[in-house]
């Protein structure tokens, strides 16, 4: 089936993703993109405790998911690839040819940014950060849950 | 041993009314403290944990066994060995707590599972 959603989450795996998005999904597999999380055996365990047996946690670096994108967008199950924050997306989508959409699910408030949307925060530079996304062919929304409606990049920056 | 103070994590308004909901059934109104997760990202949620807990001893009831709640409440309590972690709050545990505050954190934790498990059950039609 493929990666389902690609999504952009401070929080990474937590309630929305699991629940939210993983029900009507019937999402079988999350890939987490991290490279300290990759590093930290027990922050693995922490976020495994969030998500049923049946759905598989994989967690890479930047450079193993790379790797590994074009495996996963075969995969004949249903997956979301989950990152923490603007870097790694933008990594991912500077290494990698085969990203063509983010959803932005949860950036939230930390020093100098303002608010753009309830669950997303930004500071002016972020905001052009994810236009030059964009401007690469990224479509970039912003949705925190599957019955909301995305918003258009151009809404929220 | 100081008294313990219970801080419950929790998703929306949850907390809130689990702490009401301890007042009006015990009057106890000093023992719980509530937080909720809405609109914070990790590091805004452990300022509130910081805030909540306080100097103090503390056992922290997160409403859901894995999440945004729970990482945040456990990586609080791996830097503070005067803290532990409860998951799955109920308010059969909260109401056992708030009585038998006078034990270390982690025995408060145990006694708590318990009380809260054993208030889950099938009854009799």
């Amino acid at each position: 089936m493929s990666l389902a959603l690609y999504r952009i989450d401070d929080r990474l795996i937590h309630g929305q993703v699991v629940v939210g998005w993983g029900q009507p999904l019937d999402v079988a597999f999350i890939v987490l993109v991290d490279d300290e999380v990759r590093e930290s055996e027990w922050e693995q365990d922490l976020y495994r405790m969030g998500v049923p047996p049946q759905i598989d946690v994989i967690f890479a670096s930047v450079a193993e998911a790379v790797a590994r994108l074009d495996e996963w967008e075969r995969d004949r199950r249903v997956g979301i690839l989950l990152v923490g924050d603007l870097d790694t997306a933008e990594a991912l989508v500077a290494q990698s040819n085969g990203i063509r959409r983010f959803n932005v699910g949860g950036i939230h408030h930390r020093a100098g940014r303002s608010e753009r949307l309830r669950y997303v925060y930004l500071t002016d530079d972020e905001a052009s950060r994810l236009k030059r996304l964009a401007g690469r062919g990224v479509e970039i929304t912003a949705q925190d849950v599957p019955s909301a409606r995305p918003i258009p990049l151009g809404e929220f920056t | 041993m100081s008294e313990l103070r219970g801080v419950i994590v929790s998703h929306a308004a949850v907390a809130d009314a689990l702490v009401a909901a301890v007042a009006a059934i015990t009057g106890i109104r000093d023992a719980l403290v509530a937080i909720s997760n809405e609109g914070c990202g990790n590091d805004a949620l452990a300022e509130r944990l910081r805030d909540a807990v306080g100097a103090g001893p503390a056992v922290l009831f997160v409403d859901l066994p894995g999440g945004s709640c729970l990482t945040s409440a456990a990586r609080y309590a791996k830097h503070h060995a005067d803290v532990a972690v409860v998951t799955g709050v109920n308010l059969a545990m909260l109401l056992d707590f708030v009585f038998h505050r006078d034990v270390a954190p982690a025995d408060a934790a145990r006694r708590a599972v318990d009380a809260g498990a054993k208030a889950i059950r099938v009854t009799a039609a």
